[in-house]
């Protein structure tokens, strides 16, 4: 019962947050309403017995990208009302076909997939962290160590991407004025 | 009671929202945004299928979409705040430079 209830108010919610965001015309409430929607997933991950992704979900998402949406938005003119500039009937109706036939094979998949076998087996007498982090450092040690790559590298692009006079030192700079002014 | 079934049309309809924002806006972050959406509906599906199988699997390829979503947010956002400094624009037409 209580399952229900919770699984029913996410599903709302959710749904009506990215709706929202999809819809708005304010940049400021699209951003706003994805965060929104973004805690409420993890809800669906704490329902799921899987705390921690729903942990991580809080603190990556609402916590790391919306944070780094809300200084990006800081160079666009978030104020004024985004500008959309056409009307197409065909477009319409091609969203309407594309989204029909998706939710079909989404839902059709488990059908087909019935017959798989499982890969890492949930332990009973561990807990959730404990047996992910078993089959995380185990089974998919290449791929953990290859995303922490990604994630550097990402990390350094964004920084080399955004900044300007990378070539003159800050620090140097600030040591030659003072020994001026001395 | 809540089955695979209802979370799997939840992340069905969550999928299409985003499949409708990214088709539909034309203004480049409300793209990043519906990718956001795009993601988070696979990973609602991979925890599900995770719990209802008994497989961790499902778990492990969720947290791994979502380092990709974070340093997809930071690359994108970098070139996003670069490509509006030269031009001035975030809309998705302002990058049809190159007409054939």
């Amino acid at each position: 019962m209580y399952e229900l209830v919770a699984f029913y108010l996410f599903a709302a919610l959710t749904i009506g947050m990215f709706c929202v965001t999809v819809f708005s015309k304010n940049a400021l409430y699209s951003m706003s309403a994805l965060a929104g929607g973004m805690i409420f997933i993890s809800g669906f991950f704490f329902l799921l017995d899987a705390e921690f992704l729903g942990v991580v979900q809080i603190i990556v998402y609402s916590g790391a990208i919306m944070a780094l949406y809300a200084f990006g938005m800081m160079f666009f003119d978030s104020t004024d009302e985004v500008k959309e500039d056409f009307v197409a009937k065909k477009t319409v109706y091609t969203l309407a076909i594309l989204s029909a036939v998706l939710i079909v094979i989404i839902l059709a998949a488990p059908l087909w997939g019935a017959h798989l076998e499982n890969a890492v087996l949930v332990t009973e007498n561990l807990g959730n962290v404990q047996s992910l982090g078993l089959a995380m450092f185990t089974n998919y040690l290449i791929a953990f160590e290859l995303s922490a790559v990604m994630l550097l590298v990402a990390m350094i692009s964004g920084i080399v991407l955004v900044s300007k006079q990378l070539d003159n030192s800050i620090t140097l700079a600030d040591e030659v004025d003072t020994q001026e002014s001395l | 009671m809540i089955g695979f079934t209802h979370y799997l049309i939840v992340a069905g309809i969550l999928f299409s929202i985003g499949l409708v924002g990214i088709l539909k806006r034309k203004n480049l972050l409300m793209l990043f945004f519906s990718t956001e959406i795009l993601l988070n509906a696979t990973n609602i599906g991979f925890v599900a299928a995770s719990k209802y199988y008994g497989d961790l699997t499902g778990q492990l390829a969720a947290f791994f979409i979502i380092a990709v979503a974070a340093s997809e947010v930071a690359v994108g956002l970098g070139l996003l705040v670069l490509w509006y400094k030269r031009t001035g624009s975030i809309n998705l037409d302002s990058l049809q430079i190159m007409r054939g």
